[in-house]
Order: structure tokens, then C-alpha cells, then sequence
């Protein structure tokens, strides 16, 4: 009763930290904005607002899943390998059998199943998450340059990039998956049983497991659906730029990875939000997109998203040892 | 001493089948399937190749023996390859480029002994960040390009010999001898093992943990560093994707070899063997034509594959 009791003041205590967090990075997304606004006259039309919202809908649909792993204090580098793969067997099977809704179905497909073996490899082999998905990355790449071998898949119906290049009611499409994808997160992370196990999981894997939380059966699934979204981001990618290589996804791991971060969810897992990652996809989009307004090299992302992701851990480390 | 001191599961023999056998597997395969395999060049040209990947493997061992991981050796590979390039080009003395290169592995090192010494951060994300970090800068320094006319001192030390022998093998038998005595004979290497088995023994011996593990890291910035000699000197230039990777075959060398991700035990022979299983593997789907993207997934393989042994023995 007491210990109820006690965890349920914490648990409030946290939300309300949990709200205020998320309050102190929107306050972050308005600085950058203002900032933005006033060092580049491009930032506020119309069409830049409008590219920002979609390259963040796109980063948050592979941050998303990939916020599920992390909550388990796991983690998934073969995201972007994922997109690459998925992206091209998609690609592949419009072009072959001409209808977009089988080449909707492989893509997704091909990121659940790559998600899958992620989830065995993690589970039966126990292997570290870091070690499988990494070694999975580059098999993946391996797989992907072999079965391109150079070439580029192009050419779309219209249809089919609606999806990615459409507009609804002068909203880009992929906001709106954005926002669905983050409705279907957040209920399932805060309000089902299934999510509730996944914090514990994070928390502590050792008293979860004694709770009865079947642990190695949510790992699948939270690494299945990692690769899923990534195969869902695959899509959107290939209906926007309305072609398919084999280094499609390549530079996406990191800025996903830094996303999730960015919004909040520990690394250590067992504490963090899907719309907290929401809003590290758009601070990290408008970083990104900064640089591009002021023309900064293409070669600096790598390495400022680098230093971001160290910074967003080194906080995360301290915020742990003052809690403790 | 009871009698389980003597089953062999207990011995770090035990693990002589496994890679060895990852190995005869390998060699006799790649010998019945193409001509060329078995042949003296050939397999002197798998040992020469090997070596690169060794001086990163050897590092990478001691730090997963600490529990640790170094993504990001590849990138600091190639970038201090870029360094020693432009250096040597820019000075015209391979000494100063030499020394260029080892600091920069040392400042990578220090950076990522730091980071996850002083800060906390957990090792594989440190090493991410800074494996972007290191690849931003070789971006940045070539602007995607190569980085050609590299004096002809400088490849002789891949392609040259010494008493019949290639001077990279002698680098790379040297960079093992020393490692193993570090690990063996030293109280350093001790410390090592103790930091991937028992951490807190160390702390109340006044070690200074800390301390330690920054070592440890540096130790692989400085292994980059050579690394960079050789592989800047084999492909007579600099490029900013050429290690890119590497640091998956070393991983890979070292998981064959037998090296535990969790418990803190390291085999550097094991590595060895390892490196060589990986070589003989690359060497024999060269052979066969496989292209090397396939390569990757067939090294991806073989560590599951080994990996499944380990956990197999281990329940047993």
C-alpha cells in the first residue's frame, strides 16, 4: 500500500517532469526559430516551413520506432541500412509488377522482417543490441550495393508519390503520417499493457521479467517494429525523390539516433516519450536545415550530429546521477 | 585442486576448436573450390593483407575485454591516414607525417577515453558520436576527394622486405608480441581483465578506474594510428571512405576469435586466428568472385555463426 502509494506520487511527479521537460525543448524548437528568422531571410516562406515539417515527419517516422528500442534500453544502428534495403525491394516490385500497394507491402514487410531478425539476434543469440544491429547494418548495405549493383531504380506512378511529394489541404502528406504514427505511438507507449511493459523492460529487465512481463517476447517486438517504421520511412523517401540507389538511407542512422535523444528518452531506457522524440526530430531538422541556409559544407551534419549526440547523452548521464 | 580444474571447458584451450575449426573449415573449402587459394603467394598475400586489420583487432580486444566498444576506430583510421597524407605532401617528411597520424589516434583516443572515463557516456554511443566526428573532419580536410602523390618512402613500407620478410608482417608480428606482453605481463593488462571481470576489486585496490580505461582507448587511437601508416602506404593515397568499416571486420575478428561482448574475457590469440579467419574469408570470396558488398553479409555470418558456438558452450 505504502510502496502503491509511493509510486504513485512518483509516477505524477515524473509526468509533471516529463511536461516541463517537453516545455523547456519547445521553448528550444521557438529560440531556433527565432534565431533562424533572423540569420536567413528564406527561413520563414512558406515553401522552407513547409520542407522543414516534411524532412521531420520523415526523421520522426524512423525516430519513432527506434524511441521504442531505446526505451528498452536497447539500441537499433541498422535503421538506415533498413531504409536502403526496404527502399529498393519496394522500388523493385512497383517497378516490376506496377502497383504501388504491393510495393507499400515489401517495403514494410522487408523493415518488420529486418526488425525481426534485429529482435532474434538480440534475444536467443544475446548478442548485445548494439554489436547485432551494427554487424546487421552492414550486412545490410553489403546486401543492398549487391542486389543495385550501381543502378538506380526511378520513375514512380503518380499515385504512389502522393505519399511522399502530395499535399492535403496545403499540408504536406508525410505530416499527416507524422501525426497519425504519433497519435498510434503515444497510445500505445503511455496506454496499453504492452507499452507499460516496455518502460518496465527499460527499468529493470531483472524485475520486470519476475512481474511476469514476457521480455524476450516484447524485445521482438519492439525491434520488429523499429524496422517496420523504417520500412514505412523508406516509402515516403522513395515517393519523394522518385528514385531508389543503394545509399539511400546511409546518413539517417545518427540524426534518428539524435532525435531520440534530443527528445528526452534515456539511453539507460525506462524514461521518455514518442512526442518527446517528436519535437528532437524538428529541433534536429532545423539544425540541419540551418546549415543548409547559411551554406554550411554538407560535410559539417555528420560532425555536429556527432557532438549533439554526445551532448544529448552527456546531460542525460548527469540528469541520472543528480536523480540518484 | 579439484577435478573440474582440470576439464577442459575450464581452459582457454577450449576455445582453440572453435576458431580453429572456423579456420580448417575456411581453408579447406576455399582449396577445393578454386585453384588459387592454396598456393605460396596467395597465402602470403592473406597475411600481408591481414595485417591492418590486426592492428586494429588487437586494440579492439582489450577494449571489449573492458566491456567496452570503439566504432569509431575505422573512421580515426582513415582520417589519420588523410593527415599523414596531406602531412607528408605538404612537408615532404615521413617522420612528421608519421607523427601527425599517431596524434591524431591519440587525440581520438584521449577524446573517447575521456568521454566515457570522466563523463559516463556508454562506450558504443561516445564512439558513434566521434565515428562522426572523424568522418566529418576527413569530409571536410579532402572534400570527398582523394589525397595522391604520396611519396614512393612511404609505400615501400607496405611492399617492402626485410630478410625476405614483408615489413608489414614484421609491424603487425611486433604490434601482437607487444600487446601480449602488455596483457600477459604487465600489471596493466591485470588491470584490464579486472575491469571487464570484477571493476569494484579495482577500486578498492585505489586503482584508478578511470584512469585505466582512458588508457585503454588511447591505446586504440594510437593502434589506428599505425594502422594509418600501413594503409596509407598500401594504397599509395588517402581517401575518405577507405577505413570506413574496418572497424566491423575487426569486431567480426575479434568475436570469431572467441572474446566475450559480456563477461570480460579476452583471447588475443583467439584473435589472431580471428583476423586470419577473416582474411582467408575475403581472400577466398575474392577468389570466387563474390563481390565485396557480399563479402560483408558473408563475415556478418561467420560471427553469428561463432557467436552461436560461444553461447552454446556457455549454457552447456
Amino acid at each position: 500500500m505504502n510502496t502503491a502509494a509511493r509510486t504513485a506520487v512518483r509516477s505524477r511527479f515524473t509526468l509533471s517532469r516529463d511536461v516541463m521537460q517537453a516545455f523547456y525543448r519547445l521553448l528550444g524548437v521557438v529560440l531556433l526559430c527565432a534565431i533562424l528568422a533572423t540569420l536567413s531571410d528564406v527561413f520563414l516562406t512558406t515553401n522552407n516551413i513547409l520542407n522543414v515539417l516534411r524532412q521531420s515527419a520523415l526523421l520522426f517516422l524512423m525516430a519513432s520506432g527506434l524511441t521504442l528500442v531505446i526505451l528498452t534500453a536497447g539500441l537499433d544502428l541498422s535503421i538506415g541500412a533498413n531504409v536502403a534495403l526496404s527502399a529498393c525491394l519496394a522500388a523493385s516490385v512497383i517497378k516490376i509488377t506496377g502497383s504501388p500497394l504491393l510495393g507499400m507491402a515489401t517495403g514494410i514487410g522487408c523493415g518488420a522482417v529486418i526488425g525481426l531478425a534485429n529482435g532474434i539476434l538480440v534475444t536467443a543469440l544475446r548478442i548485445p543490441s548494439f554489436i547485432a544491429t551494427y554487424g546487421m547494418m552492414w550486412m545490410l548495405t553489403g546486401v543492398t550495393y549487391y542486389y543495385m549493383a550501381g543502378e538506380t531504380i526511378h520513375g514512380f506512378p503518380p499515385e504512389f508519390r502522393q505519399l511522399g511529394s502530395g499535399y492535403l489541404l496545403g499540408v504536406p502528406m508525410p505530416v499527416y503520417v507524422m501525426v497519425l504514427f504519433l497519435l498510434i505511438g503515444g497510445l500505445f507507449a503511455q496506454r496499453t499493457v504492452w507499452g507499460q511493459q516496455i518502460y518496465a523492460i527499460g527499468a529493470n529487465p531483472v524485475t520486470a521479467r519476475l512481474s511476469g512481463v514476457p521480455v524476450e517476447r516484447r524485445l521482438v517486438l519492439v525491434y520488429a517494429v523499429s524496422g517496420a517504421m523504417a520500412g514505412l520511412a523508406s516509402l515516403i523517401i522513395l515517393a519523394r525523390i522518385n528514385s531508389a540507389q543503394g545509399d539511400i538511407g546511409e546518413d539517417l542512422t545518427l540524426p534518428a539516433i539524435a532525435a531520440v535523444l534530443v527528445g528526452g528518452t534515456s539511453l539507460f531506457g525506462g524514461s521518455g516519450t514518442v512526442a518527446g522524440t517528436l519535437i528532437g526530430a524538428l529541433i534536429l531538422t532545423l539544425v540541419l536545415n540551418a546549415m543548409n541556409l547559411l551554406q554550411i559544407n554538407s560535410s559539417w551534419q555528420p560532425l555536429v550530429t556527432g557532438v549533439i549526440v554526445l551532448l544529448a547523452v552527456w546531460i542525460d548521464t548527469r540528469a541520472r546521477r543528480i536523480g540518484e | 585442486m579439484s577435478t573440474r580444474g582440470f576439464s577442459l571447458a575450464a581452459l582457454p584451450v577450449a576455445r582453440v576448436p572453435g576458431v580453429a575449426i572456423v579456420l580448417v573449415v575456411l581453408c579447406a573449402g576455399f582449396g577445393v573450390t578454386s585453384p588459387g587459394f592454396a598456393t605460396p603467394a596467395n597465402i602470403a598475400n592473406i597475411l600481408t593483407q591481414s595485417t591492418i586489420l590486426l592492428l586494429l583487432a588487437l586494440p579492439m580486444t582489450v577494449i571489449i575485454m573492458t566491456e567496452g566498444l570503439d566504432l569509431s576506430i575505422g573512421a580515426v583510421l582513415t582520417f589519420a591516414s588523410i593527415v599523414l597524407a596531406v602531412t607528408v605532401i605538404a612537408t615532404g617528411s615521413p617522420t612528421l607525417a608519421f607523427l601527425a597520424a599517431l596524434g591524431v589516434g591519440l587525440c581520438f583516443g584521449l577524446g573517447n577515453g575521456v568521454l566515457i572515463a570522466v563523463f559516463d557516456i556508454p562506450p558504443f554511443i561516445t564512439t558513434l558520436g566521434t565515428l562522426g566526428i572523424a568522418q566529418g573532419l576527413s569530409l571536410l580536410v579532402t572534400d570527398g576527394q582523394s589525397v595522391v602523390g604520396i611519396p614512393r618512402s612511404i609505400e615501400q613500407i607496405y611492399s617492402g622486405t626485410a630478410a625476405g620478410i614483408p615489413f608489414p608482417i614484421i609491424i603487425a608480428a611486433l604490434a601482437y608480441f607487444i600487446t601480449h606482453a602488455l596483457l600477459y605481463h604487465t600489471r596493466f593488462g591485470t588491470y584490464v581483465f579486472a575491469l571487464g571481470g570484477n571493476r569494484e576489486a579495482l577500486r578498492v585496490a585505489g586503482i584508478s578506474v578511470r584512469g585505466m580505461l582512458i588508457r585503454v582507448y588511447v591505446f586504440g587511437g594510437l593502434m589506428a594510428g599505425f594502422a594509418a601508416l600501413l594503409m596509407t602506404a598500401r594504397l599509395n593515397s588517402a581517401h575518405p571512405t577507405a577505413g570506413i568499416g574496418m572497424e566491423f571486420d575487426a569486431i567480426a575478428a575479434v568475436a570469431v576469435g572467441g572474446t566475450s561482448f559480456e563477461r570480460g574475457n579476452g583471447w588475443l590469440l583467439g584473435t589472431l586466428l580471428g583476423v586470419i579467419a577473416v582474411g582467408v574469408l575475403r581472400n577466398g570470396l575474392n577468389l570466387l568472385a563474390v563481390p565485396s558488398s557480399v563479402q560483408v553479409a558473408c563475415i556478418g555470418a561467420l560471427v553469428i555463426v561463432a557467436l552461436f558456438i560461444d553461447g552454446m558452450r556457455a549454457e552447456r
